[in-house]
């Protein structure tokens, strides 16, 4: 029996989400009273997966084959597969990634295990299997009883904090065997949507809507991103006329996030955006208008002119940040 | 091409989300049954955009009892050739992607499209299980799509970027923002849509690997305190010695 985590990497260093799911799955480990094992897939340094083991992790299986260098959903499953049944896991944890979320479900079939993403909470194991998420877009939440032998979680991205502390994880060569008609994808281009921080796991988050009256306006909007140390999004209305890309769109239809903090400016707050950001542990709304709806949703609130107050609160973010760092 | 599109209902996004039965149903009441929008926005809209182009058909597939079938026929009526209802309560996503999976593994679907996410178990599971079951290549979070011939030129969303991909067909896609724009069904759509192919299929035996045990409503947050625009250093303040965000 053994908890076995899928951890991703980018550039030869371990996600952030790989890091909460590896404490995510240790913390499990430790209520079922056995080890958490990970698995890595392509090219990383062993010194890099070996500080796992702060995360409570005891052992690394790794295939560096470079075949894994790309993500394809149906080879990884079969690998982690072949980790999970050598690992003799009951329990596979990966991170509400995007890549986590293609793997997971190819992972519950082949697997035969009952699969629940985006956990928000650690797994109630107390006469079951239960494991809590947002449904309904945020306007719920669900807790779900998995009732296969084996399980499988996914974990919210800024849902679960990183453990730090232990020591180092030992790293085993593992080979799941597979061949190169194993591998049907190839990728011919990537391309990087700029310098800033990805939306997806972001733990601030600064966006702004149809308020801000043209996409040449953005200028303080990503000023205050870059002070923060923020990621940019923007409501659907703003992104459907291309002020700004499509992957900066959060609500129901686009992106769910849940960071530490969404600074919200002009955007007016329909029920179909709150879907998106209403788990965020802290919400900002600059408004002219304090009959906004999105006022309703947030824990501090500016009523006023965004292209008034905007360049001021930068100012003051940046006095706060030079005599805090 | 032969292509399927999966199709689920989903409630209308302004939907008041209530539960009865001590908190272990979805009340029902009153709400207002949708397409869910990724589902009819992206990935019915860009299989008919690929028939139009390359010739063949295009069939939609929906788990679910007799009250979805108005959805279905909005499916028809956007223009969808066929459709197929597999008469089954969906009771969890391994459930739904097993049966779709009994019925598509005889057909020889080229491609076979999803929206993401439903928008009201947001689990995001049907597409890769069904690929799975299916033992097809699977592209996600897809933002374009090209065939030529049995080849597919695809991009999908990656964090912090994009990726440019190819594989060959049969596959499995899941599609989001980008990949079409929605389409409003005519009049001529709706009517042709009264009398389109309709098939209704009975369940396999399928187990669910999962079950809510009960529903709870979201955490409360408490009211918002309102800040000065004059003194947006007080906001500052807040965030880092109230909220500790920074
Ligand atoms: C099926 C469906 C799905 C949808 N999905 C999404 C989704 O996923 N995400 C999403 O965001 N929307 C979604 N929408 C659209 C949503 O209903 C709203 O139309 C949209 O969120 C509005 O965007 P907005 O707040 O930027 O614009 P508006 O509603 O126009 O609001 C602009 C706000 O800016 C304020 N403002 C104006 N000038 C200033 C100023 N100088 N300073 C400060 N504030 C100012 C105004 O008071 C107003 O509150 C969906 C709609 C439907 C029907």
């Amino acid at each position: 029996m053994s908890v076995l985590i899928f951890v991703e990497t980018q550039e030869g260093k371990l996600k952030k989400s790989a890091r909460e799911a590896a404490s995510y799955g240790a913390k499990l480990a430790g209520k079922l009273g056995t080890d958490a094992l990970a698995i890595a897939l392509g090219k990383v340094e062993h010194s890099e997966l070996a500080t796992l083991g702060q995360q409570g992790v005891t052992k690394v299986l790794h295939e560096e084959s470079s075949n894994f260098d790309h993500f394809d959903s149906r080879a990884y499953a079969k690998a982690v597969a072949a980790a999970a049944d050598k690992a003799g896991a009951t329990v596979v944890v990966l991170s509400s990634s995007f890549n986590g979320k293609a793997l997971a479900p190819r992972l519950s079939v082949r697997l035969k295990a009952g699969l629940v993403s985006n956990a928000t909470e650690l797994a109630n194991t107390d006469g079951g299997f239960t494991v809590k998420k947002a449904v309904f877009s945020g306007k719920g939440v669900a807790n779900y009883s998995i009732t296969t032998d084996k399980k499988i979680v996914t974990v919210n991205a800024n849902s679960f904090p990183i453990a730090s502390g232990g020591g180092a994880a030992a790293i085993e060569d593992f080979s799941a065997g597979l061949s190169a008609s194993d591998f049907a994808i190839k990728i011919t281009h990537v391309e990087k949507a700029g310098e800033g921080i990805p939306l997806p796991e972001a733990e601030l988050v600064v966006s702004a809507g149809r308020g801000l009256k043209g996409p040449e306006n953005w200028g303080m909007i990503e000023e205050m991103a870059t002070i923060l140390h923020a990621a940019t999004a923007c409501s659907r209305a703003v992104s459907d006329v291309d002020w700004r890309p499509h992957h900066e769109h959060v609500g129901q239809t686009g992106l769910t996030i849940s960071p530490n903090l969404y600074i919200a400016v002009g955007i007016s707050g329909a029920i179909q955006h709150l879907a998106g950001v209403s788990s965020s542990k802290t919400i900002v709304v600059i408004n002219s208008d304090p009959e906004a709806p999105f006022f309703k949703a947030a824990d501090y609130g500016i009523v006023g002119d965004a292209f008034q107050i905007v360049p001021k609160l930068n100012d003051a973010l940046k006095k706060y940040f030079s005599s805090h760092n | 091409m032969k292509f399927l599109v999966c199709i689920s209902k989903a409630p209308d996004t302004t939907t008041k989300i209530t539960f009865t039965d001590n908190n272990t149903k979805f009340n029902e009441d009153k709400v207002q049954w949708i397409m869910n929008p990724t589902d009819e926005w992206y990935a019915l809209v860009r299989a008919l955009e690929l028939k139009e182009t390359l010739g063949g058909t295009v069939t939609t597939v929906t788990v679910g009892k007799g009250d979805v079938e108005p959805v279905i026929r909005k499916g028809l009526a956007i223009g969808a050739d066929d459709a197929v209802r597999i008469d089954a309560d969906d009771t969890d996503a391994y459930q739904v992607a097993s049966l779709i999976a009994d019925y598509a593994k005889s057909e020889n679907f080229d491609v076979i499209f999803t929206g993401k996410e439903t928008i009201n178990y947001n689990g995001f599971l049907v597409p890769g299980m069904l690929a799975e079951l299916l033992d097809l290549p699977y592209v996600s979070l897809a933002v374009k799509l090209e065939l030529n011939g049995n080849v597919a030129t695809a991009i999908r969303e990656i964090e912090g970027g994009e990726e440019t991909l190819q594989v060959n067909t049969p596959l499995v896609i899941s599609c989001q923002k980008g990949m079409a724009e929605a389409r409003i069904p005519n009049m001529r759509g709706i009517m042709a849509a009264r009398t389109k192919p309709l098939k209704v299929v009975a369940p396999g035996s399928v187990a669910s690997l999962t079950v809510v045990k009960n529903f709870e409503p979201p955490k409360e947050r408490g009211n918002v305190k309102l800040v000065s625009a004059d003194n947006v250093e007080e906001l500052v303040r807040l965030l880092h010695e109230e909220a500790k965000v920074i």
